[in-house]
């Protein structure tokens, strides 16, 4: 069997006083589509910053493709440049990832800082903003764009620089229904080099889209896996992850009636 | 107006500055078709003749450049005597007042009522330093309100001005918009649960409190920009695009510069 792209082994990690990820263990193939389902404060965009080498673990340890992702080994340039140019993380709140002057300046960031040369530099960032539809904003500063139109700079600041893993968080949070629809659209058919995808989300109907196997996360736990239609079959454990609720309502006879509330399937 | 709606106003105001800015900077004028490039080096040059020059009249013949400048640039003559000149007037008045007392000189006057006298050095000190800094203040508004921020930024790297720093002043002018809007997000939550109005105590720990709150908001931000940063490859080296191209109107302005900034040392020395 060929080594895995991440292995995350007994990992815990806290924000103070706060237990983020507990005591989790967790094997991602190379080539796969993969969803951390979870409510929120369950762990998943935590574990998507240890992935990426922001953040280490308090307790046990990740590894990238069988090496020991560290501090330490990300200070050594070969290194941190061969995995930051494999690995990309496309962040949950955009502000945070569109800190240059313009659209055409933040999609240029990762490649310059990576050493392309310029002339290849600005082949590749118009190429990207050509794909994703964003040239006519290419000398917009970011304050003036929508935040769907945020979300699409920064999947092109991180699709510019090719990464095999792309980590994505949350990746349609706070899009209104057609940009999300728009972005999954995009994820589904985008045929760049990422071979492995990570995507957390709490948003059910969007998983048979984007994934082929899914692991759902519960107070820094993993606490089901499996493929996402086996998953989103039970009903039980998805009302005890806080990933559905239950639903009320009246039937005209005055009837009130609930059950389990869940729209698995994208309309 | 309550304190709430007064910080609403301010903040509203920053914010609108900023647009009219990036809206003209946008406009279709003579210093908005010019090379970033040409016009840092232009503006700065005759920024320091008026700051250098020992007449009068040249100084007066920088600002009326500038004033034309400004014509030809679609800035209007109201917004800039409104938040330049009379500021600077005022502003640099304060400092200049003395002046005309206390410079020994001739004395071509005596104050009425006070009896002081006044020097013809000190009038001329005062109206050196009035007019330098009315022009040097217009010069670098024209510059500012006629080129979007982002190439203001990538010319200065043309005078050597270190990359870091460059880059550290275009991340601070984007969240400066950022926590603008938050703070008017803030303000304007708060107001919409008030009635009445603050007392002096309340307004006091309203203000502490927010401030507050906008402090850890954005080192929670600068923590996480900076992580986005690592994440793309950031490893304390910044490295950007500088493009720029040159028209022949960039050129004809270059010799233009050439010869006011020329003519102003050789007749100002």
């Amino acid at each position: 069997m060929s080594v895995p792209v991440f292995e995350v082994r007994d990992v815990t990690f806290r924000y103070h006083e706060v237990t983020a990820l507990d005591g989790l263990s967790i094997v991602i193939q190379a080539g796969k589509r993969v969803t951390l389902l979870g409510a929120n404060g369950s762990g998943k965009s935590t574990l998507l910053r240890l992935l990426d080498g922001l953040a280490f673990p308090e307790k046990g340890s990740v590894l990238f493709c069988g090496e020991l992702l560290t501090e330490a080994r990300l200070q050594e340039p070969e290194f941190a440049y061969q995995f930051r140019r494999r690995v990309g993380l496309v962040f949950q709140n955009p502000d945070v990832q569109l800190f240059s002057p313009t659209v055409f300046d933040e999609v240029a960031f990762g490649p310059l800082q990576l050493g392309r040369p310029k002339e290849e530099v600005r082949r590749q960032v118009a190429q990207m903003l050509e794909v994703m539809k964003l040239t006519h904003l290419k000398d917009r500063s970011p304050h003036h764009l929508s935040t769907g139109e945020k979300k699409r700079v920064t999947l092109a600041s991180v699709l510019v620089l090719d990464p095999e893993v792309l980590l994505l968080d949350e990746p349609t949070a706070a899009l209104d229904p057609k940009s999300a629809s728009q972005m999954i659209d995009f994820l589904v058919g985008w045929r760049g080099g990422a071979k492995t995808v990570i995507t957390t989300t709490h948003q059910l109907d969007i998983v048979e889209d984007i994934a082929d196997y899914c692991y759902v996360f519960q107070t820094g736990r993993v606490v089901a896996e499996g493929e996402p239609s086996q998953v989103l079959r039970e009903t039980a454990l998805l009302e005890r992850t806080n990933l559905i609720h239950v639903h009320r309502h009246v039937h005209p006879s005055g009837e009130v009636h609930s059950h389990p509330h869940v729209h698995p399937h994208r309309h | 107006m309550s304190f709430v709606e007064r910080t609403l106003s301010n903040l509203v105001n920053g914010m609108e500055r900023a647009l009219y800015a990036e809206d003209l900077a946008k406009a279709d004028g003579l210093l908005q078709r010019l090379d970033p490039r040409i016009k840092v080096i232009g503006l700065l040059s005759l920024l320091i003749v008026s700051a250098t020059a020992h007449r009068l009249w040249v100084i007066g013949v920088v600002f009326a450049v500038a004033v034309s400048m400004a014509v030809m640039s679609r800035v209007s003559l109201a917004v800039l005597a409104k938040r330049v000149w009379v500021a600077i007037l005022l502003f640099t008045g304060v400092i200049a007042l003395p002046a005309p007392f206390i410079v020994p000189g001739r004395e071509v006057m005596r104050l009425p009522l006070l009896d002081w006298g006044v020097t013809a050095q000190g009038l001329a000190s005062a109206c050196y330093l009035v007019a330098r800094v009315e022009t040097a203040a217009t010069l670098s508004v024209l510059l500012i309100l006629c080129t979007p921020w982002n190439h203001v930024l990538k010319a200065l790297r043309v005078l050597k001005v270190p990359v870091v720093l460059v880059v550290t002043l275009g991340m601070t002018y984007r969240y400066i918009l950022l926590l603008l809007q938050t703070a008017h997000d803030m303000f304007e939550s708060r107001r919409s649960r008030m009635v009445g109005k603050l007392e002096g105590a309340e307004r006091r720990r309203v203000a502490a409190a927010s401030a507050g709150v906008l402090m850890s908001k954005s080192l929670q931000l600068s923590g996480e920009v900076y992580r986005a940063m690592l994440s793309r490859g950031f490893r304390g080296e910044v490295y950007v695009l500088d493009e720029f191209q040159t028209s022949t109107i960039d050129w004809i302005m270059l010799a233009v510069f050439v010869m006011l900034v020329s003519g102003g040392f050789y007749f100002g020395r």
